[in-house]
């Protein structure tokens, strides 16, 4: 019996210093498995590997790419290329944003709302956003409010869809509740279903965030004069091979810089709830 | 204290009800839960609704909330027509229904919020409220931080922070472990004795309604109507001893007995259609 609490205690330690060591051990494994990419990557870009149905022959290696980061970052491009994609998709963006929580807070809440507007909105939800360029182009006189539009409709109908989810689901009982303590219809919209929504409009806001950078990279490939991704498929047209791949670093990281910065605002006004993937 | 004294020290929350009857469903799933039921309960009464499970005590509790629509009869409250929900009538049900992006204050300043009363009032008025209850030092806390025991008093609270003419209660601590639910009932009825106001409490532990209650009335099951009215003659405050008197035992027995009746199903109410017509009103 005294032994006992002793024992438990030596296991206890043991573990505390398995899992260390095991957490310590898997960074390791980690950045072993980067660096084996990495090395993977120069190599084949070295020796020029052509396996018949890939070839590596005109692909950068990741040192290319890093003296092509260095000479982009002198250049006074990078700025703008950096700040025309983040000015269309933040303007895209925040105008889906008020229109998609607009819309759907009217739709979640109003039956006659939803009988008005859902039936066009469904007929242009099958539309992938990318196949809305052509007549973007066309409809728009600057090719800059084009692509605004482009990000526009890429985020809108996450957003949208989530929104109208969330104020479905609000707990009914809820909303007895607010109504038995007075609570009038417009209170009971701020007070209780824009609230009980938000964790799924926070969702539609990352999705859309996403489909946003999509949207706009597809756009400028396309119709841009400036832009990343414009960058990345001028890089393309004047075999300026190392820069491809570091648009499409830029590229990758600018998206996950937004969806970043996006769970964190969304996890600041919705402090009651914690999703899983931000208490890790 | 006598009934009539509790009418004299109150000065709203009277009860009428006559041949109330609700339907639920609709089209060809239309029932009757409800069935011509009638009663009076005097102002700052205490009266439990005892009845098996489906039987339409929520349903009752609801109408008199105003979130159902009665089919005939009539429901008055201060001979006022129950027309629809109103913070003079509020209602705790078994799973609270809190807000959880509010903190256990902010829930309980929602009523006042909602009366246009300012920020720095009604956030005293709330820690008030939650002091009575014994939670002061949770008022920050959301609601998914709280016990089931704390979450039910923070609704209370809520609730109460109104001043309602009535108290609409639903099993409110019918998800409580055996424990927890006895301190609540105790709390209640001290919270009771300082914001007097009618309480209907709506249960099926017989226990709880003769510990609880002024008058228990036993519905019959589905279609609810109303087998007996009980008087409970445990003088107040109660100790919860009580719960192991000799008289405490005999009532228990006797609602059992009612319910088991109703339960036994339909054949039996043919047999002996006796006492399920027993007349509720005083
Ligand atoms: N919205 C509804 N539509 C159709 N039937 C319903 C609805 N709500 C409840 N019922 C039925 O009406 C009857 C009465 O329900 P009610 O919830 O009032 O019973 P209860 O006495 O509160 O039961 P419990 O003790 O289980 O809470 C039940 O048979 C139930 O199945
Ligand atoms: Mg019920």
């Amino acid at each position: 019996m005294v032994r006992a609490p002793l024992c438990s205690q030596a296991t206890e330690a043991d573990s505390l210093a398995q899992s260390f060591e095991s957490a310590y051990g898997r960074w390791i494994v980690r950045a072993i498995s980067v660096a084996v990419c990495l090395l993977a990557w120069q190599a084949a870009s070295r020796f020029r590997v052509d396996l018949g149905i890939i070839t590596f022959a005109n692909v950068p290696g990741p040192t290319d790419v890093l003296f092509a980061a260095i000479a982009f970052a002198k250049s006074p491009k990078v700025f703008a290329h950096i700040a025309t994609s983040l000015t269309r998709v933040f303007a895209g963006y925040a105008i889906a944003v008020v229109v998609g929580i607009g819309l759907g807070l009217a739709i979640g809440k109003s039956r006659r709302a939803a009988d008005l507007l859902s039936p066009p909105l469904e007929l242009l939800r099958p539309i992938p956003a990318v196949a809305w360029i052509p007549l973007a182009v066309l409809m728009f006189p600057s090719s800059e409010l084009s692509m605004i539009f482009i990000t526009f409709i890429g985020a809108v109908f996450p957003i949208l869809l989530n929104t109208v989810h969330g104020v479905e689901n609000v707990d009914p009982r809820l909303i007895a509740s607010a109504r038995s303590l007075g609570g009038t219809r417009q209170a009971i919209l701020w007070e209780v279903i824009l609230p009980g929504a938000a964790p799924s409009i926070v969702t539609g806001l990352a999705v859309g965030m996403g489909t946003s950078w999509f949207c706009l990279i597809t756009a400028e490939m396309i119709s841009g004069q400036f832009g990343i991704g414009y960058f990345t498929w001028e890089s393309y047209t004047l075999q300026n091979y190392a820069d491809i791949v570091l648009g499409m670093v830029l590229i990758g990281m600018l998206g996950m810089g937004s969806s970043y910065l996006l769970r964190r605002i969304g996890a600041a006004l919705t402090p009651w709830h914690t999703p899983e993937e931000l208490r890790r | 204290m006598s009934r009539r004294e509790l009418s004299a020290r109150h000065k709203g929350g009277r009860i009428d009800a006559e041949h109330v009857s609700i339907r639920l469903g609709s089209g060809a799933d239309a029932f009757e839960a409800v069935q011509d039921v009638s009663f009076t309960i005097e102002p700052g009464e205490f009266v439990c609704i005892l009845g098996p499970s489906g039987c339409g005590k929520s349903t009752l509790l609801g109408a008199l909330a105003g979130h159902i629509k009665i089919a005939k009869g009539s429901l008055h409250v201060d001979s006022e027509n129950v027309g629809g929900p109103h913070p003079d009538r509020g209602i705790v049900f078994q799973h609270h229904t809190l807000f959880p992006w509010k903190s256990a204050r902010d829930n309980v300043a929602f009523g006042p919020k909602m009366r246009g009363i300012r920020k720095a009032e009604r956030r005293r008025l709330a820690s008030e409220m939650l002091e009575l209850v014994g939670l002061s030092d949770f008022a920050h806390r959301y609601p998914k931080q709280l016990s089931g025991g704390m979450q039910q008093r923070v609704e209370i609270a809520r609730v109460l922070v109104n001043r309602p003419r009535l108290l609409l209660m639903d099993e409110p601590f019918g998800a409580l472990d055996a424990l927890t639910r006895l301190m609540m009932q105790e709390l209640l009825l001290a919270i009771w004795q300082r914001v007097p106001t009618t309480i209907v409490f709506v249960t099926h532990d017989i226990d709880e309604a003769l510990f609880l209650a002024d008058r228990i009335i036993v519905m019959s099951s589905r279609p609810g109507r109303i087998l007996e009215v009980i008087e409970v003659p445990f003088a107040r405050p109660r100790p919860t001893e009580i719960m192991a008197s000799q008289e405490f035992g005999k009532l228990k027995a006797h609602c059992l007995s009612l319910l088991r009746s109703t339960l036994d199903g339909n054949a039996l109410q043919r047999l002996s259609p006796l006492g399920i017509t027993a007349d509720a009103r005083n």
